[in-house]
């Protein structure tokens, strides 16, 4: 089995006139890398009417249903994230709770609010209630503001995990951007904080410094907007583990963390 | 046959790297089934240590599967002369990348050894960058290539063959379609930085370019050399296609080199 803990599928009100190619190819590419479950989230409307990082609560309403919808299409291989903006909290733990109810699985929170915003508190309240783990988009060290985006970084995320600690999150892609080893340093004894290993960045010594710092109980297998580079880092890990070792990156620590019965036994 | 025309030896400076002696990278390509890398003195890059870097490579490459890719420093004093031995030497390349020698990448020198390579008969390597721009060390400022760069270096000399590593896809449209024919037919496009699917930028380009202009390219130990290898099982490609570009359309190249060398 193996579970993409990160992945995204656009829609027909997405700005981007391949949304339907994009969308198969993943699922194309998926059945190639042998993915089992494509865990995914859609940004609301992915900027055509509020931004990708801002949306807005009707776009997050709406991307959402459209999810929901993708994951009816295809039970055998899509779960799905509830993606909410902190900054207008009722509804975003109102769109939790009705996303859950749906069959959604986790909790996507982009770039709206940073991390260690009081603002998330009554968010990770809901996820620690519904038993699922929060998905944060992460810059790995961001050293300034970059446009269209509240990014956080793993020193934010991780001081809401610490006040959090019954809650798994999970550090959305490590090779994603940024200087990896600055997330890996902050996470290192922060247990309840899961490293998705996703992202374009291939970096030789990353994997190796991923083991050592988060150890292999605390990985997750991803790909985000690059499979290629998912099913390397994959083929990387291989050499490095053994089969036991590498069924926890591939799905083992994911089911840990999702809510029991959330993908297929194995 | 597969050809990574685009690996590294020795440290890089800007964050510890594994996997950088010679032996490491033949233990890395027999795990991904590499049979020949291009190698280039990695310190070198960035203008330290460039004759002995280029010495080491030659040593290094006693293992006939790695086959130098000398560094050419245009600024430094006898600089044409490390064309000529790599022409004799029968090196499939070699490599500058100016803007990490602090050199203007159309600038006079960088035209003088791009004209001088095409008339060694040798193609001229040169990366768009090494590392993703948004984790470079805070210290490290040197400009990417840009693709402005590569149009006026290609038409600064009807001779001037460029293999160009760690380009994305925007980077080679502009620069295939952005010149003519003729000239596009002297460019040569490594793989690693081209992005799968679901994106299928790679898909795209050997549909729109055509596969007789890429090359397979690694990156490593930078890079995980596996990613290379997964973008090519993700395509469907014929046979041919997938061999010009795993080792055809290098060999090609450096057996351009071979034959001028022995001239």
């Amino acid at each position: 089995m193996l579970i993409d803990v990160h992945a995204h599928f656009y829609h027909e009100r997405a700005p981007r006139a391949d949304w339907r190619e994009r969308n198969t190819s993943r699922l194309r590419a998926g059945e190639r890398i042998g993915i089992t479950i494509h865990v995914a989230s859609v940004l609301g409307s992915w900027g055509a009417t509020s931004p990708v990082y801002f949306p807005s609560p009707a776009d997050v309403v709406d991307g959402n249903d459209r999810l929901l919808a993708l994951q009816r299409a295809h039970p055998d291989r899509i779960r799905a994230y509830a993606c909410v903006n902190p900054n207008y909290t009722a509804h975003a733990v109102a769109e939790i709770t009705r996303c859950l109810d749906a069959g959604m699985i986790g909790i996507k929170l982009a770039a709206s609010r940073r991390a260690d915003d009081p603002l998330l508190d009554p968010i990770v309240d809901a996820a620690r209630r519904r038993g699922v783990p929060v998905l944060q988009h992460v810059w790995q060290h961001r050293r300034r503001d970059w446009p269209g985006q509240e990014a956080s970084d793993a020193v934010e995320l991780c001081r809401l995990a610490r006040r959090h600690p019954g809650v798994s999150f999970i550090l959305a892609h490590i090779g994603g951007g940024g200087d990896w080893r600055h997330s890996l340093a902050a996470v290192r004894d922060v247990p309840n904080v899961y490293v998705d290993l996703s992202g374009s960045g291939v970096d030789g010594g990353m994997l190796e410094a991923c083991l050592e710092s988060a150890g292999l109980e605390r990985l997750l297998w991803g790909s985000d907007l690059t499979m290629d580079t998912g099913w390397a880092k994959l083929r990387y890990l291989e050499s490095l583990l053994g089969r036991e070792q590498l069924e926890l990156v591939r799905w083992r620590n994911a089911a840990r963390i999702f809510p029991r019965g959330a993908f297929p036994d194995a | 046959m597969r050809i990574d025309v685009n690996a590294f030896l020795g440290a890089y400076p800007w964050r510890e790297v594994p996997g950088t002696s010679p032996d490491a990278l033949l233990a890395a390509m027999d795990r991904v089934g590499i049979d020949e890398a291009w190698v280039t003195h990695l310190p070198g890059v960035f203008g330290r240590e460039v004759p002995e870097g280029n010495r080491r490579l030659a040593a290094a490459a006693a293992d006939r599967r790695l086959r130098p890719v000398p560094i050419v420093h245009p600024a430094l004093r006898e600089w044409d002369a490390v064309v000529r031995d790599a022409a004799r030497a029968r090196a499939p390349a070699v490599r500058c990348d100016p803007t990490f020698l602090g050199l203007d990448p159309a600038g006079a020198e960088a035209r003088a050894l791009v004209g001088a390579c095409g008339r060694a008969g040798l193609p001229l390597m040169m990366a768009v960058r090494l590392e993703d721009g948004r984790q470079r060390h805070a210290d490290d400022e040197a400009p990417e290539l840009p693709a402005a760069a590569v149009r006026a270096l290609i038409r600064s000399d009807p001779s001037a063959c460029i293999i160009v590593t760690h380009a994305d896809r925007g980077f080679i449209e502009e620069v295939h379609f952005g010149s003519t024919p003729a000239e596009a037919s002297r460019l040569w496009w490594d793989i690693s930085w081209v992005w799968g699917p679901p994106e299928d930028h790679l898909a795209t380009l050997l549909k729109t370019i055509g596969a007789d202009r890429f090359v397979f390219g690694t990156g490593q130990p930078l890079r995980i050399p596996e990613t290379s290898v997964a973008k090519l099982d993700l395509l469907d490609l014929a046979p041919a296609q997938r061999a010009a570009i795993e080792g055809g359309n290098a060999r090609s190249l450096g057996e351009g080199g071979r034959a001028r060398g022995e001239g």
